[in-house]
């Protein structure tokens, strides 16, 4: 049995069917969602493909190199920011988005830089700390600097961000083609789609490149990737910055999708989210850091159901489940760290380091 | 002149109650090598307890002073927090000794998120007013005005600070502690039982928490779910500044730290004009924490923390 | 037994390295000069500060005082990535293999400082970066034969027996291509038999070009495999020379007291 499915893992063909049947599954998504479950699962399959790429690009940093990031949100902030003051009213300007995506990207790359540059010689405990204090730092600005120059619009945040346009094609109208009809929220779904897998391709190449194995020498032993010529403090910094830039691009379009950003929407909590995407999901696995950004954006919204569930249960709503939403998440922090620590899908090798025993090397000879 | 000197006031109270969280952070830290993330959840937990029954007391029209009432709030809260730090450290980080540094971190956070909920379900979304207890009659001194509570909250984290060094230095208990956060396993072997010791370092620590948590609520006047991450972010500041692992170091960084907060925020619309006003505060103790890691990561009092070869 | 005394010039030559840790002085005025294609031990007590030595000569810390030259080229006071990228490739006492990555991958990641792939190239992955991403995998592929684990290539290091783990830092740090192979005790933990291979295997690389220092404490495998050897005690040098020399000499004996080298 095992053995005929590892056959067919490895079949090209039934590689190409998989590759093929997942394809007019993400491009039908929309229609069905919307039909099986109502529009507003669209938007939220939109948010996943967001949130997707945000915890691909902190896979990089706390998944491939090791080094813990409890202020991402601020690169993705930067990014948002960065397409809401020059697509707005806020200062009247209205770039466009194709300038506006890379532009800032490059952006959040360099605020990756300027926070590693100084911090990246801490060690795990410290780095975590102080990236926490950078965000916060980050979101601490966009709530004050209204006055006495109105930077940011302070707490209120800026609306009425230009939405995206390619060309002359508006994301926010709905178009027809081949007898069907695509509503704004579809067309920000395919775009979404269209760079996630832009990102997942990134991601995997670098993976499997020179730099990949070298972040992950980093954070399997410092001293002994430097003994072999890594460049430690550059590859670090690389990795930050290629985390940031990711950050950066999920930042721009959530600006152009949402229309509104205001400072609510990055704080910590959302760098502790991205971050159990990527712990939970799997550290530096690929699928598995997806499979958790698909679970941390759907079972809080699944969790909703909870309060119909209640009235049916026990006649009536004993709590909210707004209120329940983030304890239950806490809980299952907690859980999942007790009982399965490498995350819920590891990659291969780190499940056959569950299964062998740490002790091999003392007890065995040659 | 007079802001300096009413700045340099607010800030040693401040900095009293950071010095208390700390003291926990840094216990902890120099015991494990582990941030405890959920020790300001600790402290938030402890003010809401203490809250809830001084607020039982007041309501029931008992005639007792109001000092008389905070203490017994105390009574009820330190317990708690007691209770919740053993049960902290039992179940979300004794299991991960042997993890990778990560695990416990991520269940720390995991904690914090689900005191924080739970504080928020208890008590529910509003901020609670802390009734006065203490007389309101500012003294004067120096030009700047003191209140008898500033003065009792400093005078009794004295008081406290001075306890536990006597506890960690003079008794058979601080003697195995700080054995056992030089070397664990030398002392496991010289009959130290390193679980008692942990707990009741986080015990202590919870204990110290709950005070702080009355004070903080007392000084500021309101009890909030989410009031404790500000806090134990600053107070883990103040334990970094002053050497992490060091108690001392926790004691001066927290009063450090204090002061340049309020001097910060006195100041700062001077300094700057007016361009950043007070409400920049928070951001006093991030830059102070950015800055003594990148500049002197040991801390003012710690021990060089180079990287190990 | 030992190969005969090489006539090569000074491949590594150290001048007066101190180091001291917060009034613990480590090594004391130390010079050791190592000639291209020889086996130059390092031995002495435990604490001598030998494992010091190493670590200032390949970059880990930097000397209070002293020099060192490689090659012609003044590497004190570089950074360990850039002692390897000059030419000094070193093995740990402790092994430091990288635990989760396979055997493979351990060795490729030690071709990092020869290949030049960024992060541009790692994306696009044109037709050169291709090229040597192959020829890395293939290159590391033969040092897995080369140091006898070819089977192991698929297996994670922290899963693999004692000595192959020794093998496979070895190979790691060969694949650096280094003219200089340092071995921080590679004979640590292993019995006669394994120590006897170690000996070949050490030989065979000195034969295909590559200088080695070692520090070590089995007595045999220094006796049998170094062309000469310094000894370190409390952090100084109190002889060097060829071994049979070296072993009876009284200011050796008296360091260790009369115990390993009688």
């Amino acid at each position: 049995m095992i053995g005929e499915w590892g056959k067919l893992r490895r079949d090209p063909r039934v590689a190409w069917i998989a590759f093929a049947a997942l394809a007019v599954l993400l491009l039908a998504l929309p229609f069905f969602a919307d039909w099986a479950f109502g529009r507003a699962w669209v938007r939220i399959a939109a948010f996943v493909l967001l949130y997707i790429m945000l915890a691909l690009g902190l896979n990089i940093v706390v998944g491939y190199a090791g080094l813990l990031d409890l202020g991402y949100v601020a690169f993705f902030a930067v990014g948002a920011y960065f397409y809401a003051l020059l697509a707005s009213p806020q200062f009247g300007l209205h770039l466009p988005f194709w300038l506006l995506l890379p532009l800032g990207a490059g952006v959040a790359c360099v605020f990756g830089v300027l926070l590693g540059a100084p911090t990246l010689r801490l060690r795990g405990d410290y780095l975590a700390i102080v990236t926490l204090g950078f965000g916060e730092i980050v979101r601490i600005f966009l709530v004050n600097l209204n006055a006495p120059v109105n930077i940011t619009n302070g707490p209120q945040g800026i609306n009425l961000i230009d939405p995206i346009r390619l060309g002359s094609f508006s994301l926010a109208q709905t178009h027809t083609a081949l007898g069907l009809g695509f509503p704004p929220v579809y067309n920000y779904y395919y775009l979404f789609l269209a760079l996630t897998l832009a990102v997942v391709f990134v991601s995997i190449r670098l993976e499997n490149s020179r730099i990949g194995r070298a972040w992950v020498a980093i954070r399997e032993d410092e001293v002994a990737a430097a003994a072999m010529g890594i460049n430690t403090r550059n590859v670090k910094l690389l990795a930050f910055a290629m985390g940031a830039s990711f950050g950066g691009v999920s930042g721009g379009l959530f600006a152009g999708f949402q229309g509104f950003v205001s400072p609510e929407s990055f704080t910590l909590i959302e760098s502790i989210m991205i971050l159990c995407m990527v712990v939970l999901g799997g550290m530096g696995h690929i699928p598995g850091v997806v499979l958790g950004a698909v679970l941390l954006v759907v079972l809080p919204e699944a969790l909703r159901y909870l309060g119909p569930l209640q009235q049916l249960l026990f006649g009536k709503v004993l709590r909210d489940p707004a209120d329940l939403r983030l304890l239950v998440f806490g809980l299952a922090l907690i859980l999942v760290m007790l009982l399965r620590p490498s995350g819920l899908w590891p990659s291969a090798t780190r499940r056959r380091e569950l299964s062998t025993s740490p002790d091999t090397a003392a007890g065995k000879g040659g | 002149m007079d802001i300096f000197i009413q700045q340099l006031i607010n800030g040693l109270v401040l900095g009293a109650i950071y010095a208390l969280v700390a003291l926990g952070y840094t216990m902890v830290y120099g015991i494990l090598g582990l941030i405890n993330f959920a020790h300001g959840e600790v402290v938030m937990i402890g003010a809401l307890v203490a809250l809830s029954a001084i607020q039982l007391l007041v309501g029931s029209g008992v005639a007792l002073p109001g000092p008389a009432i905070a203490a017994l709030g105390l009574l009820v809260a330190m317990p708690v927090c007691m209770l919740l730090g053993y049960t902290i450290e039992r179940v979300a980080y004794r299991p991960l000794r042997a993890a990778p540094r990560l695990a416990p971190l991520i269940t720390a956070i995991g904690v914090s998120i689900v005191l924080q909920n739970l504080a928020m379900i208890i008590w529910g979304r509003n901020y609670h007013s802390f009734p006065a207890l203490l007389p309101a009659t500012p003294r004067h001194f120096a030009g700047a005005t003191v209140s008898d509570l500033q003065i009792f909250i400093v005078l009794l984290s004295c008081a406290i600070m001075a306890g536990l060094l006597v506890l960690v230095h003079r008794t058979r208990l601080g003697r195995a502690m700080r054995a056992t956060s030089q070397n664990p396993e030398v002392a496991g072997l010289m009959g130290v039982n390193i679980n008692t010791v942990i707990s009741l370092t986080f015990v202590i620590g919870s204990a110290l928490a709950a005070v702080a948590g009355l004070m903080v609520s007392a000084y500021y006047g309101v009890a909030h779910y989410f009031m404790g991450f500000m806090l134990g972010l600053k107070a883990f500041t103040a334990a970094v500044l002053g050497g992490i692992g060091n108690l001392t170091g926790a004691v001066l960084g927290g009063v450090l730290l204090g002061i340049i907060e309020s001097m910060g925020a006195g100041y700062i619309g001077d300094l700057t004009g007016g361009f950043f006003g007070s409400h920049y505060q928070d951001v006093f103790a991030f830059l102070v924490l950015v800055l003594v890691l990148t500049l002197r990561p040991s801390g003012l009092l710690g021990e060089r923390v180079a990287e190990r070869s | 037994m030992n190969a005969p005394q090489t006539s090569g010039g000074k491949l590594l030559e150290a001048v007066g390295i101190s180091k001291g840790f917060g009034g613990l002085s480590a090594l004391s005025e130390v010079s050791i000069a190592v000639r291209r294609g020889e086996i130059f031990g390092l031995i002495g007590p435990n604490g001598a500060g030998k494992t010091t030595l190493f670590n200032v000569l390949t970059g880990l810390y930097a000397p209070d005082s002293g020099e060192f030259h490689f090659g012609g080229a003044r590497l004190t006071g570089l950074k360990p990535h850039e002692v390897a990228a000059n030419g000094i490739a070193r093995t740990f006492q402790n092994i430091r293999l990288f635990a989760n990555m396979t055997a493979l991958e351990n060795v490729m990641v030690g071709r990092h400082v020869r290949t030049r792939a960024g992060v541009i190239g790692a994306i696009a992955r044109g037709a050169a970066t291709r090229a040597e991403e192959a020829a890395i995998a293939d290159h590391a592929r033969r040092l897995l034969d080369y140091v006898g684990i070819t089977r192991r290539a698929g297996e994670l290091a922290r899963a693999l027996p004692y000595g192959d783990q020794r093998r496979l830092e070895l190979a790691r740090a060969l694949a650096t291509e280094p003219l200089l192979l340092a071995l921080d005790e590679p004979a640590a933990g292993m019995n006669a038999t394994e120590t006897v291979e170690l000996k070949r295997l050490l030989e065979k690389i000195r034969a295909d070009g590559t200088t080695l220092l070692l520090i070590e404490h089995d007595v045999r495998l220094v006796m049998g495999l170094c062309d000469r050897v310094a000894v370190l005690d409390y952090g100084r040098k109190i002889a060097e020379g060829p071994p049979a020399e070296v072993r009876s000499d009284p200011a050796v004996i008296a360091a260790y007291l009369g115990g390993a080298l009688a």
